[in-house]
């Protein structure tokens, strides 16, 4: 029973135009690394970085995968799943990271990946790119780069994926 | 899962959830910091009355590398010399609040028997001849590992040498390799071997020539030279002639075998061979993986609310 508010065309666009913001933002892309969170960001990632790759030329920049079930601060709150392992490719020290994930909601998975990026070294800066915004903030965390705001309820499951975005609304 | 006790009480889906738990843990530790806050905040005791090494440095690194607090109980420097009982020093450090013990001791179950007096997760660290489940799991992980076969040992055959009656490395790791899908040989001299072997599903050959040049993995189990006395255990030169690893047999092995050892190694008794003269010898990667699958184990009882991994494997 969800709303469609993004169709893959729409997601398409969305990819494309944060890629050319990445390029824009950051006049030294050899220095950028393209990192998704397991497991929702992570193609979202691949295609940013197919993009940026192809607009950059010269310089490749590397794509990871961060998990960071380890990180979260609700162990006790809810059961945790795992998803695929981290992957870093390079020492993140003095590098600029593009992390990258679908939904933004309260931040609190966005501030565990923050913690998790540090172990892997000091990056130079973070810029966060989503696929989706969609409030209820609990932290002081914003997004770089958006595909699309979308004001929802509390209890709304937004799901994101290359063929759309739909908000379903789930009684209480 | 709130305890693990025994390898019996892991289902194939419990077990290939904790090896692929191992597989994140594996990553942390390549890291250079590597360490996570997963178990911030939660105290794990280690609670051996039997000596060890590398069990318990390796379960104390692994609560380490997840952030836990470690408590050291040594049974040898501890008030159980002036005579308190078991019950009273497993209930006085629960009051301290604690949240997993781990638990070595030479008696057969007396890790079930501590659950009745603690709240906390009891871990199996080996008790007498019954289990060492941790031991089974890292040893399954490091055979799975190598032949890049996730979840299954299908197709494997590994025989285990040596002292199969007296040793709870054989009983917890025949059960999981077994269940995994592996075939199973054992060698051992008959005094050697318990008296129900024709129930435990595996196949027993007489000397370790007959297996050496077949198998995918030798295991070989630590000969207990503490029991060479008490005349059930042939003479040693008699045993090493039928049983031993000689660098002639270790030439034998197949390509793509490997060899293994639970340690620590009897030079010159199990292994007449210098492992490091073995190009299959896994012996320091078991250590190794043994990091990594304890911070799983401790990971999966200790580490989520409600319902933990472990739990929703079962459930699946």
């Amino acid at each position: 029973m969800g709303t469609e508010i993004l169709g893959a065309d729409d997601v398409s666009r969305a990819i494309t135009r944060i890629s050319h913001e990445i390029v824009e933002r950051n006049s030294d892309l050899s220095q950028v690394v393209i990192v998704g969170m397991q497991t929702g960001g992570v193609w979202i990632a691949e295609r940013l970085c197919e993009n940026v790759n192809r607009l950059s030329e010269s310089v490749v920049v590397p794509l990871g995968a961060v998990d960071i079930s380890m990180y979260r601060d609700d162990f006790s709150l809810r059961p945790v799943v795992l998803s695929a392992p981290t992957d870093i490719p390079v020492d993140l020290t003095g590098r600029t990271v593009v992390l990258v994930d679908d939904v933004l909601f309260t931040g609190r998975t966005v501030r565990a990946a923050l913690e998790a990026l540090n172990d892997h070294g000091r990056p130079r800066a973070v810029q966060l790119a989503v696929m989706v915004d969609r409030g209820h903030r609990e932290l002081p965390i914003r997004p770089d780069y958006v595909g699309k705001n979308i004001p929802t309820h509390m209890t709304d499951e937004v799901s994101v994926g290359p063929e759309g975005v739909i908000v379903t609304a789930v009684e209480q | 899962m709130k305890h693990l006790l025994s390898t019996h009480d892991l289902s194939v889906d419990d077990i290939v959830g904790i090896l692929d738990v191992a597989d994140h843990m594996a990553e942390i530790n390549t890291r250079t910091v590597p360490k996570v806050p997963a178990l911030r905040g939660k105290t794990i005791a280690s609670v051996f009355f039997e000596d060890s090494t590398r069990t318990r440095l390796s379960f104390e690194t692994a609560a380490k590398r997840l952030s836990a607090d470690v408590m050291t109980f040594m049974a040898s420097s501890s008030s159980l010399n002036k005579g308190e009982s078991l019950r009273d020093t497993i209930e006085t450090l629960s009051a301290m609040g604690i949240d997993a013990l781990v638990i070595r001791h030479k008696s057969s179950g007396i890790p079930q028997t501590i659950t009745q007096w603690t709240d906390a997760s009891v871990i199996n660290a080996g008790d007498g001849w019954h289990q060492h489940p941790t031991q089974g799991l890292l040893d399954a992980y490091t055979v799975t590992r190598e032949y890049g076969t996730k979840d299954s040992l299908q197709g494997r055959s590994i025989a285990i040498v040596g002292d199969i009656k007296h040793s709870r490395v054989a009983r917890s790791n025949i059960d999981i390799f077994r269940r995994l899908g592996a075939h199973v040989v054992v060698v051992a001299p008959p005094a050697l071997l318990p008296g129900n072997i024709e129930s435990w599903g595996v196949e027993v050959r007489p000397t370790i020539d007959d297996v050496v040049a077949d198998v995918d993995v030798l295991y070989m189990l630590r000969m207990q030279l503490e029991r060479m006395d008490s005349a059930i255990v042939p003479k040693l030169p008699e045993y090493c002639a039928t049983y031993s690893l000689t660098p002639e047999r270790a030439a034998r092995m197949g390509s793509g075998a490997i060899l293994m050892h639970p340690g620590p190694i009897n030079r010159g008794v199990e292994l007449i061979v210098d492992p490091a003269d073995v190009p299959g010898s896994r012996i320091l990667t078991q250590v190794k993986n043994g990091v990594n699958v304890r911070m799983a184990v401790l990971f999966s009882l200790l580490g989520s609310g409600a319902t933990s991994t472990l739990q929703q494997g079962a459930e699946s």
